[in-house]
């Protein structure tokens, strides 16, 4: 009677304390938002939007960031989604088992795991400097895709180990090839897990700032992007320098930059969730 | 267009069409087979006739299923797996070096335990098969092989009107003969069948039973199946496997009636398993 009484108490012990630590964890971020907002709500219009930096902090504007974040990371997208894709359906369904793909396998877990600085003084030694292409936007994109390019290669295979074996039979059993069966059975099962990743690495990707910097993205610059060769800088970069400054409005700036940030990757994400949902609907 | 129920005659070659096909479809010889390094099958010779039923009964674990599984070497995608002697399937070593794998799954067909419908339409889990070897020119002749195969699987007159809806909507019963109807579009010589009624209530399980019964007459089928009832019922012939080893083949009557083994006689009267 005694040992049902303590284990109801456990029980009830451990799921006090699970709401107390996400309640923690809510009202934390609850009330990094509410300040941010409450900061940077009244810089935020269509002004701020469309003007460059100035040193004027109420004639100041994100356009050049806020573009070229969006060029970086699209950028980042379309180099490490085929690459990790490609990389994943090999380890997972060529390569695997042997000792090789075992030593690649803990490679990029620990890859995963490596600070985001060092993949920019390879960026800048690899990107910039060994082909050439400058402090380039094409460069920032690669740099980043490198960086997620872990996240997205193991949550692909992740997504791919779900696939059902039933599925792969049936396929093979039918007379399909090797890659006729991935191409046209596993990958489109796997494609909700790939977006999940896809919005991970991107998350990820949209806040750095230090490899960005490393390979020599500008803090200043008044002018958009205008192709893969421009030079460029981003929002967090700017949100950087607008943080530092000693000036209450560079603050308020900096919080509004802030947000605009959260809503981009919001959207960014938003997107991501809705093509999943998509395709999970395809299938069902 | 290809009569998808082919005349007998294309499996009995210059035989006397009249009488009883009696053409070895199946030959295997001296047959071992391991997983990793447990053997789960020991020294299996036995020979399958066209155009008959043969059913493969045992207890659980006897190996019936992973022996179905080497006549379209479907275990060649398990790793570690490993196969000893001999299979020949119409006369040519499906082990043999110049087999192609991919078109002895063409040529050997299968419907699984639980049956799998691709998550895609109903037309398109029957046009798969077609697609992927690229077995019709156009596609006219496609919807021609599909209408086909759904009618060949009895399956036609409940999907004709929704052939765009998903696959996954259909019954259970409706799910496992839309998969024998997707296996019979690329007009297999063999059907291996895994336990194909085992998850399905007795309605179902009798419709599959009849549509073996039909199909018999154009193709080889080689079903596995725990109930020894429904061996009886379908199959002209049966092998009784036990502990990885085949105990004894024969006529099913004579396996039911009069086994020569007195395991077989144990199992078929249910003694034990």
């Amino acid at each position: 009677m005694s040992t049902r009484q303590s284990r109801k108490t456990g029980d009830r012990l451990l799921q006090t304390m699970g709401i107390l630590v996400l309640v923690l964890a809510l009202v934390s971020l609850g009330a990094l938002i509410q300040d941010v907002v409450s900061d940077g709500w009244g810089r935020l219009n269509w002004q701020f939007l469309t003007s460059p930096p100035s040193r004027f902090p109420e004639a100041a504007g994100i356009y050049p960031q806020l573009l070229g974040s969006l060029y970086v990371m699209l950028l980042t997208a379309a180099l490490s989604l085929p690459m990790g894709i490609g990389a994943a359906v090999y380890l997972e369904e060529y390569g695997g088992g042997g000792r090789w793909a075992r030593i690649i396998e803990v490679n990029i877990a620990n890859l995963a795991g490596v600070p985001s600085v060092i993949y920019g003084l390879l960026g800048l030694g690899l990107f910039v400097r060994g082909f050439g292409l400058g402090p380039s936007v094409l460069a920032g994109g690669a740099t980043l895709a490198l960086l997620v390019l872990p996240v997205v290669i193991l949550s692909t295979r992740e997504a791919l180990r779900t696939v059902p074996m039933s599925a792969r039979e049936g396929s093979y059993a039918l007379g399909a090839t090797k890659w006729q069966t991935i191409w046209h059975q596993v990958l489109p099962g796997a494609l909700p897990g790939i977006f999940t990743g896809l919005i991970l690495a991107m998350s990820r990707a949209i806040g750095e700032t230090a490899p960005l910097i490393t390979i020599g993205a500008l803090t200043y610059i008044p002018f958009a992007p205008t192709g893969l060769d421009s030079r460029f800088t981003v929002l967090p970069i700017q949100v950087y320098n607008w943080v530092s400054r000693p000036q209450a409005a560079f603050a308020e700036n900096a919080a509004a930059g802030i947000i605009v940030l959260l809503v981009l990757l919001l959207t960014m994400n938003a997107v991501a969730v809705v093509l999943r949902d998509r395709f999970q609907r395809a299938r069902a | 267009m290809t009569n998808l129920l082919r005349p007998l005659t294309t499996f009995t070659g210059k035989s006397d069409p009249a009488k009883p096909p009696s053409k070895v479809m199946i030959s295997v010889t001296g047959m071992n087979f391991y997983y990793s390094d447990t053997q789960a099958l020991s020294d299996i010779t036995i020979d399958l006739q066209a155009n008959v039923v043969t059913a493969f009964i045992g207890p659980s674990g006897c190996g019936k299923s992973t022996f179905l599984r080497t006549l379209n070497r479907m275990n060649d995608i398990i790793p570690g797996t490993r196969v000893e002697g001999k299979v020949l399937i119409d006369g040519r070593d499906i082990y043999g070096p110049e087999t192609d794998v991919v078109d002895l799954r063409r040529r050997v067909g299968m419907v699984f335990q639980k049956s799998n419908p691709f998550p895609k339409s109903i037309f398109e889990n029957v046009a798969y098969g077609l697609k992927v070897n690229g077995l019709t020119k156009n596609r006219g002749e496609m919807e021609g092989r599909v209408e086909e195969s759904l009618k060949a699987a009895a399956i036609w007159d409940e999907v004709k009107d929704r052939l765009t809806e998903s696959a996954l909507m259909l019954s259970g019963g409706q799910q496992q003969r839309l998969c024998i109807a997707r296996a019979l579009a690329i007009q297999p010589e063999v059907l291996l069948m895994d336990e194909p009624a085992s998850a399905l209530d007795p309605i179902a399980t009798q419709r599959i039973e009849e549509l073996i019964y039909q199909l018999k007459t154009s193709y080889t089928i080689v079903i596995v199946t725990h109930n020894m009832q429904q061996a009886a019922r379908v199959s002209d012939h049966t092998a009784f496997f036990w502990l990885g080893r085949l105990v004894e083949s024969g006529p099913t009557e004579q396996i039911f009636t009069s086994p020569t083994e007195k395991l077989t006689e144990d199992y078929v009267t249910g003694r034990f398993g």
